[in-house]
């Protein structure tokens, strides 16, 4: 397979830049690291962009308790193989600590009281930038976004009040208490991440490919089964070959039937698809302007 | 890599739209992402239904660009939004920039990343303000591949003769302003005429379509002179027991080319060395040009770092402290003689203070005109003085060494944009 990777050079070069462009302007500062593909490449544009030194940046993970076993230890042993430091913090603490109440009913899912979890989180490291894998083709409420995306002490974002960008020029000036989301690969595509994962040679967890899996249907979305998923009554679990096009919490991420065992059928499949990545997401199905309305809460 | 030569087909073309309110822009947008097949089943589900909910009796396309919650609830776009699609030939980047409040703000910023910019007018009105404006900020931002597309050209019954005169009129305008390379296309971007495929109703244009244009223009790679710039970013020093003396001064390339044994000059101190290597990520490269990020090496032990320039030896660009400028203003709070501000320009920071306002651009007349104070979306000329001496390019030569940023030491914001002219002397 040949692909036309070209402009993959430029969307590099720019990630790097912009890395690069918070290790000057920050003081203390993170990769949000979900153990999705999004987030193993920016781990691997931030090594790239600081060789041979080791990255200043630490990797947090904001875990809802409803990973995937193997995503978690895949973070393990790249945190390790990194030398870098790994944060975990629980959402599970959060609710026991009653600071937020969980959902319950058969669409119970903790995706959206990660966001206090990761605002508790950013407030006790002192973070003045978090830098997330978040790219503007995945949601219409991402395509505002700004690479330098500033939040007030609150931890909220404003989408009517944003700081302009011009040329490559960020500015990353706050007062105490504020912070910043950073998203380096603000300009990629989906296909654009599969495809430089493909010429860069990039290990993913095998959730990726193909495998036998236990899953259902809910509505038009497959999920995968485990035992803190609630059925109901209508819904039955089989098992299929199938593949995650996103990693994230069990509860709202779906799965594709898929045989693509390797990175080049990975990227025809894609390329020939007629669903967005986050269409198989329950968590942005709720309502129309649903991402637009957990950022503005301090969502990644 | 010099200003006349360095045309080439790039596999990735930025470009931004602007135009009135109600010139279909979005619309424009949604139409060709829809006739490319870049929009997915799920989008297209989502759009028919809020189509239905608002009340129209077809797919309104421009709800794809127009994601935000005010922004579908006013039939507005707010913001500059970003769309992505590739072709077979081409990935394309639309900044997609707003017309209404903030316009100037809005198109400043989608425009100065920008190859190439289309601006739409409505066929029933012509030219209008915002036409001018916009034709205007291509030309100060050096975009230099300009594409009309004279929209809704089926409420004109695909005049032939209404194109015709559109298109002298924006002629003469794009001359006065110098622009290079300008292009001009009847569309209904309503029902898709010209957009991807050729119009049946308009077999008197003999171009090609919008899709086709932006798919094959040769666009210039290098917005530079050809003189080697490297703004350092970071200092990387690993402090390991491999890489003990290691340091490496880390940037993105923003003129010309580098290549090992280079004499190169080390701005603010104008120290002389050699670069020793340049390389990414420890691969060595025997060169670098416009747009690399890289990490150089150099010859001779300098106290470099952020904010300090790498210039090719016998290109030096201008050091100075009064600089002679295009301002666009963003902010609600006006620019007035003797205020401070902090200035960025590439990772340089320094305060300044307003020396003079020169003259406001009208946008109407393109005339310049006497003015005390700048308001937002005004364009001015400015002369600033600096703290200490800064290093810049004119933004002719140079679009990232000859670019600054205004920034309120009070509210942190970024206040306004800067385009160097030249330095006072």
């Amino acid at each position: 397979m040949k692909i036309n990777n070209e402009h993959l050079k430029e969307l590099e070069d720019e990630a790097i830049f912009v890395m690069r462009e918070v290790a000057a302007q920050f003081e203390r500062k993170a990769i949000l690291f979900s153990g999705g593909k999004d987030s193993i490449v920016l781990v691997h544009l931030a090594r790239k962009a600081f060789w041979p030194a080791r990255m200043p940046f630490s990797l947090l993970h904001i875990d809802t308790g409803h990973n995937f076993e193997e995503t978690l230890k895949f973070r393990d042993d790249l945190a390790a193989g990194l030398g870098v430091e790994l944060i975990v913090r629980l959402v599970q603490d959060t609710i026991n600590r009653g600071k937020v109440v969980e959902e319950t009913g058969v669409n119970a899912s903790r995706n959206k009281a990660q966001s206090v979890t990761l605002l508790e989180a950013i407030e006790e490291l002192r973070l003045d930038a978090a830098i997330g894998g978040g790219r503007r083709d995945e949601e219409k409420a991402r395509a505002k976004e700004r690479f330098f995306s500033h939040r007030n002490e609150f931890g909220q974002w404003d989408p009517k009040n944003q700081r302009p960008e011009l040329w490559n020029i960020f500015n990353g000036r706050r007062n105490p208490g504020e912070h910043f989301r950073v998203f380096p690969i603000s300009n990629w595509t989906e296909l654009d991440v599969w495809q430089y994962i493909f010429s860069e040679n990039i290990r993913l967890p095998e959730l990726y490919y193909t495998h036998r899996r236990k899953i259902f249907r809910r509505h038009n979305i497959y999920l995968a089964w485990a035992p803190f998923m609630r059925l109901k009554p209508d819904e039955t679990v089989f098992e299929t070959d199938v593949r995650c096009r996103t990693i994230g919490d069990i509860t709202c991420t779906g799965v594709t039937l898929s045989k693509a065992g390797s990175l080049k059928e990975i990227i025809m499949e894609i390329a020939a698809t007629r669903i967005t990545e986050r269409g198989g997401r329950f968590d942005d199905q709720r309502s129309d302007t649903a991402m637009e309305d957990r950022k503005k809460e301090g969502y990644f | 890599m010099g200003i006349n030569g360095s045309y080439q087909y790039k596999s990735l073309l930025r470009f931004t739209t602007a135009g009135s309110v109600d010139d279909g822009k979005s619309t424009l947008i949604g139409r060709l992402l829809y006739d490319s097949k870049s929009i997915f089943e799920d989008q297209l589900e989502n759009i028919a239904r809020s189509s239905s909910q608002l009340g129209r009796n077809e797919i309104d396309l421009s709800l794809l660009t127009d994601g935000l919650r005010a922004e579908r609830e006013q039939g507005i776009t707010i913001d500059v939004a970003y769309r992505y699609f590739a072709t077979p030939a081409r990935k394309f980047i639309i900044a997609d920039t707003p017309g209404h409040a903030q316009y100037t703000r809005n198109m400043v910023t989608g425009a100065s990343t920008a190859d190439l910019a289309v601006i739409l007018t409505d066929a029933r009105k012509g030219i209008l303000e915002q036409t001018i404006r916009h034709s205007f900020i291509a030309a100060l931002l050096d975009i230099r591949h300009v594409v009309f597309c004279i929209n809704k050209m089926d409420m004109v019954g695909y005049s032939e003769e209404i194109f015709n005169q559109i298109r002298d009129d924006l002629d003469t305008l794009t001359r006065k302003l110098e622009i290079e390379d300008v292009h001009y296309i009847p569309i209904s971007a309503r029902y898709g005429d010209n957009v991807v495929g050729q119009s049946d109703n308009m077999k008197w244009y003999k171009g090609k379509t919008f899709l086709r244009l932006i798919e094959t223009i040769k666009v210039r790679k290098n917005k530079d002179s050809g003189e080697a710039r490297l703004p350092v970013q970071t200092v990387i020093r690993p402090h390991s027991a491999e890489y003990h003396d290691y340091r490496g001064y880390a940037g993105r390339i923003s003129g010309g080319t580098f290549r090992q044994g280079d004499e190169v000059v080390v701005l603010p101190s104008m120290k002389e060395t050699r670069i020793r290597e340049i390389n990414i990520s420890g691969k060595r490269l025997t060169e670098g040009s416009t747009g690399d990020s890289v990490t150089l090496t150099l010859e001779d032990q300098l106290d470099a770092g952020r904010g300090d320039l790498i210039a090719g030896k016998g290109s030096l660009p201008t050091t100075g402290q009064e600089v002679r400028l295009m301002v666009c203003w963003f902010s609600e709070k006006p620019l007035r003689k003797g205020s401070r501000y902090i200035i960025r320009n590439c990772g340089n920071e320094s305060v300044c203070i307003i020396k003079s306002i020169d003259y406001r651009i009208n946008i109407n007349t393109l005339e310049r005109e006497e003015a005390d104070l700048i308001n937002m979306n005004d364009i001015a000329g400015v002369t600033i003085k600096t703290a200490r001496p800064i290093y810049f390019d004119s933004y002719k030569k140079n679009n990232t060494t000859g670019s600054l940023i205004f920034i309120d030491e009070g509210t942190n914001e970024t206040s306004g944009a800067g385009i160097i002219e030249q330095a006072e002397i």
